[in-house]
């Protein structure tokens, strides 16, 4: 089993207050995750508001929020455990933000660092 | 029960050093028992008569010890080995001994699993089969992880009395747990074909009601941990039909439910939550809660969002079983098929069992191919008969 990084992006961030049904429908995909065993760590919420979130850039530049350049932005991660990325890449697919509200969510293989 | 009790009253007289030499007491005791009882009859207390013959035995023994040790160690402080005038079997005593052993044998020299193991084995009178279907590991691999956890301890000759607030604290985790699997073998026991064994049950309230009484260990946990415990025994009545096979929730009486014990549960569940703290005892307490709530609307919805979170925290094979069953009353049958598919738990009889249970509605032959296999798997006589009456029931209606 390889472990793999599944990085949510929204787009919008009104976005990422969900309502309470798509709070159940996400919280049942982590659950199924979790069933199956293969939830490494549940992650965490990145707050994208302006008092939570800055972008530090050379020369002392410092922005407010990671979304000034990019339409995206990451709103969590999780760390799941997969045979291989096409795996992890189903369990992705089944998330429910692509019919919710868009957004993607890019999955990348952890090489540790020991 | 009454011999782990014994156990551990004499082991803190003695010390964990001496921990085999107070099981090899306390069992002496009960074979002096069967033979003197089986021609003399059963005395008028019996329990006092244990008592009085365990102190007999543990005064010899260490009449023994002290002449071979002033033989060999001519300088042997005067006193030594503890003197026995207070030696009290009265029944706080022994609550007490009983749950500062678990205490003292919950040592951090040892791995957790290993304390647990311990903890069941001694305080609790498991046999390794038990201690085994706790863990849900072979008997093999207890039997060593014993071996190991008690070679450690009897190298460590500390006692209960040393232990430091801040180590009562660190340990109370593993102490919980312990008493949970003991509740657990009670409530839901594989063993000796019996599906519900009370006296683990009541011993494992006992002991987490002793912890509430303690400032030190009166912690939302142990509240969760104790709420959840009297939800469950508030059922015990209702589980059990009087050929003592086992009923399926759906199919219980509600009247044989214990109402005294659903205010009990909900008492301390509210005691557990005056902290932001959740812990898998909190979220097994609120499931606990809802089933013994009338079906309102949105009930399995809680349901399924706490198994959500518990899976989360705490994976188990049967918490994700059981998720799946809540997943199925909420989303209905054939999504839920898909749901315990994933979970490939392909040697777990309850696996089949559940897929069994979802199939049967739209799918007989696969119910019946899934019941099958369940009953292969399974150990458990009563299990046996519950499904190849199902099936017979599934087979009867698919003929008409």
């Amino acid at each position: 089993m390889k472990e793999f990084v599944l990085i949510f992006r929204l787009k919008d961030i009104a976005d990422f207050k969900p309502s309470p049904e798509q709070m159940q429908e996400r919280m049942n995909w982590l659950g199924s995750i979790a069933a199956q065993n293969k939830l490494v760590d549940k992650g965490n919420t990145l707050l994208p508001a302006p008092g939570s979130a800055k972008t530090v850039k050379a020369n002392n530049v410092v922005t407010d929020g990671p979304y000034t350049e990019i339409k995206e932005f990451i709103s969590g991660y999780i760390i799941v455990k997969a045979e291989n990325i096409d795996a992890a890449v189903e369990m992705a697919k089944a998330n429910p933000i692509f019919d919710q509200v868009g957004g993607n969510i890019e999955v990348r293989e952890v090489l540790k660092r020991d | 029960m009454e011999y782990a009790k014994m156990t551990a009253v004499l082991c803190r007289h003695f010390g964990l050093k001496h921990l085999e030499v107070a099981e090899d007491i306390a069992s002496d005791t009960f074979l002096k028992a069967s033979e003197h009882w089986a021609i003399n009859g059963i005395p008028k207390n019996p329990t006092a008569w244990l008592y009085t013959v365990a102190k007999n035995k543990a005064r010899d023994y260490f009449k023994h010890r002290a002449v071979f040790e002033t033989k060999i160690k001519d300088n042997l402080k005067p006193g030594d080995p503890e003197p026995f005038n207070k030696f009290e079997f009265g029944d706080q005593m022994i609550s007490d001994s009983q749950l500062a052993m678990i205490f003292a044998v919950c040592n951090p020299d040892n791995s957790k699993e290993s304390q647990i193991c311990l903890a069941l084995q001694i305080l609790c009178g498991f046999s390794l089969e038990e201690i085994g279907n706790a863990f849900l590991t072979k008997k093999e691999t207890i039997k060593k992880r014993l071996l190991r956890a008690r070679k450690n301890l009897r190298n460590n000759d500390f006692q209960i009395q040393t232990l430091s607030k801040t180590a009562i604290k660190s340990r109370l985790n593993t102490v919980l747990k312990t008493l949970y699997l003991l509740f657990n073998e009670g409530y839901f026991s594989k063993t000796n074909n019996k599906p519900i064994r009370k006296e683990l049950c009541s011993e494992a309230i006992r002991l987490t009601l002793l912890l509430t009484d303690n400032a030190l260990t009166n912690t939302p946990e142990t509240n969760a941990l104790l709420s959840l415990m009297c939800f469950q025994s508030s059922r015990l009545e209702a589980r059990i039909n009087d050929k003592g096979e086992s009923i399926l929730f759906e199919e219980q009486n509600r009247e044989l439910w214990d109402k005294a014990l659903i205010e009990r549960g909900n008492y301390y569940l509210i005691n557990a939550t005056n902290s932001n703290e959740t812990s898998k005892y909190h979220l097994e307490a609120g499931i606990a809660y809802w089933h013994t709530t009338p079906a309102v609307e949105n009930k399995w919805k809680h349901i399924l969002n706490l198994y959500n979170q518990l899976v989360l925290i705490d994976y188990s094979p049967i918490t994700a079983l059981n998720r799946t069953f809540a997943f199925a009353k909420v989303y209905g049958h054939e999504k839920a098929i898909t749901e315990a598919k994933s979970l490939s738990l392909i040697h777990s009889n309850y696996y089949h069992e559940l897929l069994g249970f979802l199939y049967a509605e739209k799918n007989v032959d696969k119910a019946i191919v899934h019941y099958n296999r369940a009953i292969d798997l399974t150990k458990s006589k009563v299990e046996k008969q519950t499904l190849t009456k199902e099936i017979k029931r599934l087979k009867k209606s698919k003929g008409q």
